[in-house]
């Protein structure tokens, strides 16, 4: 396709010939302009931040030392401090390379390592929510009962603060003698389960009222409505769960780790970084945690592209 | 008749959907027939006594203002709704057994063609609920894209086809299943009047090859007497049968027929069917 492009252009010449791969690059470059711009304007923002919050050690440092310094100096330290108040990002940067691919990943400082040991219950926890969420919203269509009675418990359910429930559910399981991932992916699934019971009830009810009287017609039974219409025509909002339910799995993971004494997992990264005071430490956890949750949302939202293109969705 | 020969066919659960009521009385028959919506604004009467005798191969064109109960009257025939007065047989069963014995295709206003499924997967669609075997679904399939003037394009995707050409899918599947009756809630409502034309010569060419016994919702005098064999003139509120107006225009119908004083005179005649109905407005 690209030889083509280009052969179309030498072939048209000038400004006009330039053709599909001219058009394509400025398509390319007409999306990630304006991201990079917002990334660059974050980038400054954060060393501005970052000089005016690290600024008061050093003067405090060079107070005690009974010595003045001048702007360039004061510059100069706020960013490589060890214990920053607010790290520079090209420390958050160092330390993330540094504990990615500077060290084996077997190690108990690595990041990756940390990153497995939250992303392996995530990914069970959004399995289980997954399945929750779908087996929910499937009867809360069919059955009057349900939809009266389920929904505003799962609204009461996300209104219940996670981190006060997490300790709880893994003393009691810990007591039945559920340990390791298991606990971790239930309270990550309690998350995860809710964007998508949400999202599969409209996206179940979403069909035209002419196409369910068009089933009612063929005499149609409930369960082909299910598999012929409902379920079909909810595809796209099933994907857009899925993204909101994978980044809640996670953030429900990490929580899970935090009050529960773990020692591995991003979770148990930013305690002991905040424990300790290192800055650097827990900004690239949670740089890491993000990247994490990009990473999934993107194999969804490939996924998404895919099998909608496939369906005849996505024109 | 072409659609006698496949009726027999792997149709599953159909006795006497189209057999019943060969010769013996109407295909469609209403007597008193009355449906009262309540509304928080109090009782709608979309049907009121309404009286109707509807024979085998017909075509029959409702006209009215909105709100006449034309579609209601429609979708009472399909039991969609369930009239609160008088009575109503389809093929001499009610409503609900015809329904269930497959009795009737219905085509909406909308085309409501399923956007993940080709045109040929929409028309396969009540194929595949009613049970038919692979074989004879595609054998259908053809020979109702074909009747629409659609061969070829089973494997396109509804968006790549124009509006005419979606609802001409839409008939397409309404007939797969070959079902005796046709119910048709205004098709062409929503195209332009070239479409339209061609659509209408294109419908009377259709009825003719396949015998089916139309009802036909329409906004439009011409297009309601350029069909159909009787025009039934409703009014609203209640929703009541004014006239029910004879077509005396013969069989073969080119699109100038319209043109014709024969053609213009019946035009005259709905348009003072209407205009009685209105007199009750008050």
């Amino acid at each position: 396709m690209t030889g083509e492009a280009v052969h179309a252009g030498t072939r048209g010449g000038g400004a006009r010939g330039s053709g599909r791969l001219g058009r394509a690059f400025a398509g390319t470059m007409g999306r990630a302009l304006p991201i990079f711009a917002v990334v660059l304007a974050i980038v400054v923002l954060w060393y501005l931040a970052a000089f005016w919050l690290n600024a008061q050690w050093v003067l405090d440092q060079a107070e005690r030392a009974g010595r003045s310094v001048g702007f360039w100096e004061i510059l100069e330290k706020t960013m490589s401090q060890e214990r920053p108040r607010l790290p520079a990002p090209h420390q958050v940067v160092a330390e993330l390379w540094h504990a990615t691919l500077g060290m084996k990943i077997t190690s108990k400082r690595s990041l990756i390592f940390h990153a497995w040991v939250t992303l392996a219950p995530t990914l069970l926890g959004f399995l289980i929510g997954t399945v929750t969420g779908l087996l929910l919203a499937v009867g809360i269509v069919h059955n009057r009962a349900m939809d009266m009675s389920v929904m505003p418990w799962a609204i009461a359910s996300q209104t219940i603060p996670i981190l006060a429930i997490a300790p709880m559910v893994i003393v009691v399981l810990n007591s039945v003698g559920v340990t390791g991932l298991v606990p971790k992916a239930l309270i990550s699934a309690y998350l995860c389960f809710f964007p998508v019971v949400v999202g599969m009830v409209k996206g179940l009810r979403s069909p035209d009222c002419i196409l369910l009287d068009l089933m009612k017609t063929y005499n149609a039974s409930r369960w082909q409505v299910f598999w012929k219409l409902r379920l079909p025509a909810s595809m796209p909002y099933f994907f857009t769960s899925l993204k909101v339910g994978a980044a809640a799995a996670l953030i429900g993971t990490i929580v899970a780790e935090l009050p529960t004494g773990a020692i591995r997992g991003l979770g148990a990264r930013l305690l002991s970084g905040s424990y300790y005071g290192q800055t650097i430490q827990i900004w690239a956890a949670l740089f890491m945690a993000a990247i994490l949750a990009a990473a999934l949302v993107g194999v969804i939202g490939l996924v998404q592209n895919w099998v909608l293109k496939r369906m005849g969705f996505v024109r | 008749m072409e659609t006698a020969a496949t009726t027999k066919n792997g149709e599953p659960h159909a006795p006497g959907a189209r057999g019943g009521g060969e010769g013996a009385g109407p295909v469609i028959r209403a007597r008193g027939l009355s449906l009262t919506f309540e509304t928080r604004d109090g009782p709608v009467h979309a049907l009121q006594d309404v009286d109707l005798d509807i024979r085998r191969g017909e075509f029959v064109s409702f006209i009215g203002p909105s709100g006449c109960g034309k579609t209601t009257f429609l979708r009472v025939v399909a039991a969609l709704e369930r009239p609160t007065g008088g009575e109503i047989c389809v093929n001499g069963m009610t409503p609900d057994a015809a329904r269930r014995a497959r009795a009737y295709g219905y085509v909406f206003q909308a085309p409501g063609l399923l956007p993940w499924r080709t045109i040929a997967g929409n028309v396969r669609l009540p194929l595949e609920i009613m049970g038919f075997d692979k074989g004879e679904q595609e054998r259908r399939i053809g020979e109702v894209l074909d009747l629409v003037d659609l061969s070829g394009f089973g494997k396109k995707y509804p968006w790549q086809l124009s509006g005419g050409m979606q609802q001409r899918a839409s008939i397409a599947r309404a007939l797969s299943f070959d079902a005796g009756i046709l119910l048709m809630d205004e098709p062409f409502g929503a195209l332009d009047e070239i479409v339209r034309d061609h659509l209408n010569e294109q419908l009377i060419a259709l009825w003719k090859k396949t015998g089916k016994t139309i009802l036909f919702v329409t906004h439009s005098i011409p297009e309601a007497v350029y069909l159909s064999t009787r025009i039934v003139v409703m009014s609203p509120r209640p929703g009541r049968v004014i006239e029910v107006i004879e077509n005396t225009l013969p069989a073969e119908r080119p699109l100038d027929i319209r043109d014709t004083p024969e053609f213009l005179a019946i035009a005259h005649k709905v348009r003072e069917g209407l205009r009685k109905g209105h007199a009750y407005d008050g």
